[in-house]
């Protein structure tokens, strides 16, 4: 496992000294579920959800405001113009 | 340590002048209000003072607000089923104005709930007071509440010791007696674990009994939110508050709550309890296989009729969790980008400010969990492990509805040991993985279950909690709780 290529997947920005330790974490985890690898699953049906599947519908409508400019920017590291600010992405 | 009290339900108390209303149980509290004995104001300054006494020395907490509490004290309706009672709350849970550190330098001291979660919402409309923000692991990453990057947690009844995890803190505050009662999360354990080795009542619900709305993610095919309690009554009684429908959580389910207090008191004859061979196998400690059986004894003398059974593909449940949990999380964890809230490092370019603002804010566990996920959804691997594990899981689930086909519910221990010393194996994630082998197929199941305490074994001069799991089909919190309250009440004692 190229642990540099998930990382990149995962947008971690991992340090040189993380590197070693971190892959080899993983790799020893990896190493233990690969014995799932033992049993037959054929025509076993996978399961996403614990609970019965089904679909919850509502009526279409608001259930009045949702938080404010504000309230929605309040946690930002950084605000500009009433925005969330971040570093030019077009050149 | 705190001396024994008597569990059940509300009766009368005598308060002696010296009292720490933090002692009282929920039932307790609730009386004490009555008789005009207590006022929340004092009982909340109280808990502020107990709190800065004996949580330094414990770490059970991350923060608390008395001034926000008093303030909703002075509203408390105490005819209502927790009125003026303060709850504890683990710190990925929303309360509004409130940090909510998930216990990572992510978010740790950036960060104010703009909403209430669901069941914070619950536990006020039931007239409750949320009061104190609780350690954890990590975004509820772990097993011994040592991922915490705030600050360590130790276990009240031996401070070298680990309280369990994830929801350590929320364990820790309630066995201390420096809270009434609290909320947890368990994702494969984390209530009933640390329930367990810190000696309190936690108990799972079924998935989707209770709202996830306002829970910070972590695997949200698994989560679920349900009390840390001193008795059995008080988890029906918080149960109760913050269980039913949610319209901001599709997954939470309609059906009608039923009165679990009314399961307190009734007898237990005739209902059929399992016991899974896997569950009593090689790696379970001697000293907590013996208070474990001791207590399906005591079930057994109580009128309940003890079966063998068997769960097949229990060998197979921590590597299909560890896949499955992974892999939700890594997808999870996504919104923490350094971008609407949280840490944000400094940077020019936007994929490094996102990759290095989350290498900077998450500790080792969150990251080897984001990369394992990572990878087992990543092309090429996906149908090896992560489709693979979702199979599994059936294998899983249909173990249970089979067990519950011939039982009610099923008995087992909660830990295979007993809490161990701080550090012993913060080195070895993968053997920390492997203790959680009693707890993560409920998980993956989606039953519900409870850790009720069933005694201590003694390790080098210690006596540590041993916790009794009962375990019931989805929507099953009914036979739970009248199990083990009888269990509570019933079980010799000394």
């Amino acid at each position: 496992m190229d642990i540099r290529r998930i990382a990149a997947l995962a947008r971690l920005e991992l340090t040189d000294d993380e590197v070693p330790r971190l892959q080899g974490q993983v790799e020893q985890i990896l190493h233990y579920v690969e014995q799932l690898g033992k049993l037959d699953l054929d025509g076993i049906e996978p399961t996403a959800h614990a609970g019965e599947l089904f679909d919850v519908l509502r009526e279409d409508g608001t259930e009045g405001p949702g938080l404010s400019r504000e309230e929605a920017l309040a946690n930002a590291p950084l605000v500009a113009q009433d925005q969330f600010r971040l570093p030019k992405v077009v050149e | 340590m705190t001396a024994p009290r008597s569990p059940g339900a509300a009766t009368p108390t005598e308060l002696p002048s010296a009292v720490n209303p933090a002692q009282l149980t929920i039932a307790e509290l609730r009386a004490a209000y009555a008789s005009g004995d207590l006022a929340p104001a004092d009982v909340l300054a109280s808990i502020a003072a107990e709190i800065d006494a004996r949580d330094p020395a414990i770490g059970g907490y991350l923060s608390y607000d008395l001034e926000l509490a008093l303030e909703d004290a002075k509203s408390a309706d105490l005819s209502l089923p927790l009125g003026g009672v303060p709850i504890a709350v683990k710190d990925l849970i929303n309360v509004k104005g409130h940090p909510c550190s998930c216990a990572s330098k992510f978010l740790s001291g950036s960060y104010t709930s703009p909403y209430d979660a669901t069941v914070v919402r619950k536990l006020r409309e039931a007239g409750a007071i949320p009061f104190g923000r609780t350690n954890m692991d990590e975004f509820a990453m772990g097993s011994s509440n040592e991922n915490s990057a705030i600050r360590p947690c130790r276990n009240p009844r031996d401070p070298e010791r680990i309280p369990g995890g994830s929801s350590g803190g929320s364990a820790a505050v309630v066995a201390a007696d420096i809270a009434i009662a609290a909320l947890g999360t368990d994702t494969g354990g984390s209530i009933r674990q640390p329930a367990s080795h810190c000696g309190i009542v936690g108990l799972k619900p079924s998935y989707g009994r209770v709202s996830r709305y306002g829970l910070v993610a972590f695997a949200s095919s698994l989560d679920q939110c349900g009390p840390m309690t001193k008795t059995v009554a008080d988890a029906a009684a918080l149960l109760e508050a913050i269980a039913g429908p949610c319209g901001h959580d599709s997954t939470c389910l309609e059906t009608p709550v039923p009165r679990y207090l009314d399961e307190i008191g009734r007898d237990i004859g005739g209902l059929r309890i399992g016991l899974p061979g896997e569950y009593f196998a090689d790696g379970l400690d001697a000293g907590v296989r013996q208070r474990v059986e001791e207590a399906v004894g005591t079930l057994e003398s109580l009128g309940a009729e003890i079966v063998p059974v068997s769960l097949p593909h229990t060998e197979y449940a921590v590597a299909t969790y560890y896949i499955i949990a992974t892999a939700e999380a890594s997808s999870n964890l996504a919104r923490f980008d350094g971008v609407r809230y949280g840490r944000r490092a400094d940077s020019e370019d936007l994929v490094s400010l996102y990759g290095r603002s989350r290498d900077e804010g998450f500790g080792d566990e969150v990251k080897r969990r984001i990369l394992l996920g990572t990878y087992v959804l990543s092309s090429g691997y996906y149908d090896a492990y992560y489709l693979r594990a979702q199979k599994v899981r059936t294998l899983i689930r249909k173990d249970f509805e089979e067990a519950f086909a011939k039982v009610d519910l099923l008995a087992s221990p909660v830990s295979p040991v007993p809490p161990f010393r701080l550090g012993e194996k913060l080195l070895d994630p993968l053997a920390m993985y492997l203790a959680d082998i009693y707890t993560i197929s409920a998980n993956l199941a989606g039953i519900c279950g409870i850790s009720v305490p069933c005694g201590t074994v003694e390790t080098d001069g210690s006596h540590l909690p041993v916790g009794l799991q009962l375990l019931g089909p989805p929507l099953g919190e009914a036979a739970l709780i009248r199990a083990a309250h009888a269990f509570e009440v019933g079980r010799p004692t000394g």
